[in-house]
């Protein structure tokens, strides 16, 4: 009867809401607990941009990708040496140069996830389709060189990123004092989320790749490519995660090369807690990701990742195949 | 010409799915019925045909075009539509979009689509649920009207009766009658009551070989023959 | 398993390294050369029982260096607090065997039943959470620093084995025998035991049931075998191997931190190790490691010369670090991986092999 009722209020989705509601009344300060929910409702998109890619590409293909996070790091140095050489239009007064400089990194970073997620799935992963054990090391090894790569050409101390002018700041509201840049990070994930959700529910490549990633054969029994599907699916993961990375980065403010590795064990856990294959699963998982570390990280700061573990190991046991994967 | 002929085709997957030597011609309209014991290599004839499983040897002749080694998605464009024994549902889709996806343009011919809807009322009641609300049978039937929402050559069904009513199956003969008016099935089937009555030619296939062919009307009337080729009692 | 020439080829290798193990003392008399065979003897148990997990049963698991690290730091923690004796050695190793098992237990069998692939994900993440932890409980561990303590009193440096007539210590082919001779042959000797009983492990029943896994797992589950439980075992087994071989290394090192027992990299050198030598094979590990420990001075000193001839070009003195080995060893990687995914012992064991 119960579980009725949560079926159709929305069932697993409202867990985020749950944990928003149980941290209420452990912080007891309505203005921190504002703040901190607004930091861990960003944090939870940004990591959105990031693990979508790795979600959908297992759930269409079985692929496991560990050298994703490259695409984040890499992203995230990219767009900051952008920033870093349009630092003038950075703290230009003209909002219109400060958005010029932030498009460009943008689209610095983007297009680097695009060519690098081009090559990525060509040259690295097409020879191991279907075999587990040498995609793992195979994508390992990727990963690697990737880390010694950025370590080459960055170095290996922390890069500060510059943020532009407009987005510097927070707004002050009676005792809650909230961010820009938490509120715009929102809003890129929530934008990229919206075009995903359109993508898959109204567009015919969308259907395609729900149907891929139920039954890959059938799809192309109905006359389709999957590997040209599975390539478009890859080359747009990477470039999220090569925005999620730029938007990391805005949010950090202070980079280094372990980013990569960081955010990788996080992403990991999102895709496992939220079912792979799914971009509601993965938005699902990163929204409670974001919540938990920040209400933990304020509660109980040394608990911050651990606490990530507990909840993944408590939904495995709950649902294996995560909250809400896709259907197989 | 025959519409499909298999020369001395060889598949082997894993230990299982092996054939040893399979011929047969379908010649164009009508019901071509292959049957045979289970595990005799029936649903690996399908599957290799469709090159989901790829022959190692023989060649497979769609129109006069060998198309063994083509690409699963290619054989598809030709015209050759599959019905798997698992159905092949997208249960995460709804009626309508696993409709949409097996057409060629991403909409439908509306008289086609009204006519399939009448041979299948239930896909009309639940078309923007989720497929996987649907009953076995109502499956079936989707899995069938996406084999034919647009026109085909050939349709290749994998065992469409398995583990459905009576009542499903009678109206499942009906609704396959009506299709090979206009299309060429082949068809893979246990149910012998039901492929006798759809059948016009068929095929025995036994561990791997074909063992007989012919009409299915000759093979109705030999009981002996039943006997010997599907072991019934 | 026939004999072959590339199978003996293999074993007479292995044979020959561990004879040269077992005397390098003698043969190489510096220090620096001793701390290499040591490693050596301590990663030949590591990589062979991450060996038993990936090449006997084909799953990947990233906690391998936790479970070393237990094993280490279980027996470090002991020494500190309860001062150098045997007594605090043997106590530290079970409590992190005992931790290290649990653990195991655990993960495996919340992760294994799941799905082969959720398994390396899992283990990444416990393994990355197990790092944090050490570095945070800075009261127990010592954090980023490590412990330093000291070793049971036979293997100080000063304790002297054997007496001449005059009462210091002897020499025989001029090498002393005092307690850095004694930590020597205890990590020889628990090394080559660890190796031994894991080498029985594979040709025992066990070890048919899991080749029968790894063939067919579809199959070997309908002939009635617990998969699940099987894995588990194995997890839990090479766990224990890796924690009591950590304990060894922590007696021998005398310092225990997150760099020597517990961080990525060395997760990264069993893979590398294991992948060069030939998975599945056990004697392929020995060889790997050999390889590998060898080749990371070998290539460090190659590409200093590299980039010190070509510090006027931009960027490729960077690729040349010596700090920049890494890159080139997972370069190699992937092409090894692409073209001998069996490894060197596998591939020399297939070539000899009646087809």
């Amino acid at each position: 009867m119960i579980s009725k009722r949560i079926e159709q209020l929305g069932g697993v989705f409202l867990l985020p809401v749950a944990i928003a509601a149980l941290a209420f009344v452990l912080i007891g300060a309505p203005a921190s607990w504002v703040t901190l929910t607004i930091a861990g409702l960003s944090m939870g998109m940004m990591i959105f941009l990031m693990a979508s890619g790795l979600s959908l590409v297992f759930g269409l293909m079985d692929v496991l990708n560990f050298g994703h996070s490259a695409f984040v790091s890499f992203g995230a140095f990219i767009a900051a040496s952008v920033l870093t050489w349009s630092a003038g239009w950075l703290t230009s007064d003209s909002i219109a140069l400060n958005v010029l400089a932030l498009m460009l990194a943008i689209m610095a970073a983007i297009s680097f996830g695009l060519l690098a997620g081009w090559f990525f799935e060509v040259v690295i992963i097409k020879p191991v389709y279907h075999d587990h054990l040498r995609q793992i090391l195979i994508t390992m090894g990727a990963l690697i060189i990737s880390e010694q790569l950025i370590l080459a050409i960055w170095g290996g101390t922390p890069l500060s990123v510059p943020r532009p002018e407009f987005l510097e700041g927070a707004v002050i509201w009676g005792d809650v004092s909230i961010e820009i840049y938490r509120v715009f990070a929102f809003l890129v994930g929530a934008v990229i989320y919206a075009g995903l959700y359109f993508l898959f529910k109204r567009t015919r490549i969308g259907l395609l790749i729900r149907a891929g990633v139920e039954n890959r054969e059938m799809v192309e029994a109905l006359g389709y490519r999957i590997n040209r599907l599975f390539l478009g699916v890859f080359v747009l993961g990477s470039a999220l995660a090569a925005l999620g990375g730029t938007m990391w980065a805005g949010y950090e403010t202070l980079i280094s090369p372990a980013l990569g590795s960081e955010m990788m064990i996080v992403v990991f856990i999102v895709v496992i807690i939220g079912g792979l294959g799914s971009i509601e699963g993965t938005l699902l998982g990163a929204l409670i990701v974001g919540l938990m570390g920040n209400y933990v990280g304020y509660l109980a700061p040394k608990l911050a990742l651990a606490s990530n573990m507990l909840i993944m190991m408590a939904i495995l046991m709950w649902r294996p195949s995560g909250l809400k994967p896709a259907v197989k | 010409m025959s519409l499909l002929s298999l020369t001395n085709m060889q598949t082997q997957i894993g230990e299982y799915h092996v054939l040893h030597d399979v011929s047969f011609d379908v010649s164009e309209g009508g019901v071509f019925v292959l049957l045979g014991r289970n595990g005799a290599g029936k649903t690996t004839t399908l599957r290799s045909i469709m090159n989901m499983w790829t022959p190692s040897k023989g060649s497979v002749k769609f129109r006069g075009k060998d198309i063994s080694q083509m690409h699963t998605s290619d054989i598809a464009r030709m015209g050759v539509a599959f019905v798997p024994e698992d159905m092949g549902i997208f249960g995460g889709l709804t009626v309508e979009e696993n409709l949409v996806l097996a057409t060629a343009s991403g909409s439908f011919d509306p008289q086609r689509l009204e006519r399939i809807l009448e041979l299948f009322p239930a896909l009309k009641i639940f078309w923007n649920k989720q497929a996987m609300k649907l009953s076995g049978g109502q499956k079936q039937m989707l899995s069938v009207a996406r084999a034919i929402i647009e026109p085909r050559d050939l349709i290749l069904i994998d065992e469409p009766t398995k583990g459905l009513a009576p009542a499903i199956i009678s109206g499942m003969r009906d609704a396959f009658a009506e299709i090979a008016q206009n299309t060429t099935i082949l068809l893979v089937e246990q149910n012998l009551p039901f492929a006798l009555s759809l059948g016009r030619d068929m095929a025995v296939i036994d561990d791997g070989h074909v063992v007989h062919t012919g009409s299915m009307k000759a093979f109705a009337e030999d009981n002996e023959l039943q006997n010997t080729l599907l072991g019934l009692a | 398993m026939e004999k072959t020439n590339g199978n003996l080829l293999v074993k007479g290798t292995v044979f020959l390294v561990w004879a040269i193990l077992l005397f390098a003392p003698f043969l190489f008399q510096d220090v620096r050369s001793t701390e290499v065979a040591a490693r050596i003897l301590v990663f030949i148990v590591l990589v062979s029982s991450y060996d038993l997990l990936i090449g006997y049963t084909g799953i990947v698991s990233f906690a391998h260096t936790m479970f070393f690290g237990l094993g280490a730091y279980g027996t470090a923690i002991a020494l500190k607090t309860m001062g150098p004796s045997w007594s605090a050695v043997i106590l530290g190793a079970l409590i992190g065997l005992g931790i290290s098992l649990v653990i195991a237990l655990a993960v495996g069998l919340l992760s294994l039943r799941v799905k082969a692939i959720f398994f390396a994900m899992i283990t990444l993440a416990v393994a990355s959470v197990a790092l944090v932890m050490a570095s945070q409980l800075s009261g127990l561990t010592g954090g980023e620093d490590g412990i330093t303590y000291r070793p049971p009193s036979i293997f100080k440096p000063a304790a002297k084995l054997l007496t001449d007539e005059n009462g210091k210590v002897l020499r025989i082919f001029g090498v002393k025998m005092n307690g850095k001779i004694a930590a020597y042959y205890f990590v020889f000797f628990s090394s080559l035991i660890l190796f031994c009983v894991m080498l029985r492990l594979v040709v025992s029943p066990i070890g048919s049931v899991l080749k029968a896994i790894r063939e067919n797992e579809a199959r070997a589950e309908a002939i009635g075998y617990r998969v699940v439980a099987y894995r588990t075992l194995v997890f839990c087994a090479a766990a224990a191997f890796a924690s009591l071989i950590g304990s060894v290394y922590a007696v021998w090192l005398k310092y225990t931190g997150p760099d020597t027992v517990l961080s990525f990299a060395i997760m990264i050198d069993i893979l590398l190790m294991v992948v060069i030598g030939g998975m599945g094979t056990m004697w392929g590990a020995v060889i790997g490691v050999v390889m590998m420990t060898l080749a990371q001075y070998y290539l460090r000193d190659l590409m200093g010369v590299v980039a010190d001839a070509t510090h006027n070009l931009p960027i490729v003195p960077e690729l040349f670090d010596p700090d920049r080995w890494l890159l080139w060893l997972g370069l190699c990687f992937i092409l090894l991986v692409y073209f001998f995914p069996t490894g060197i012992a596998g591939r020399l064991m297939a070539k000899g092999e009646p087809a």
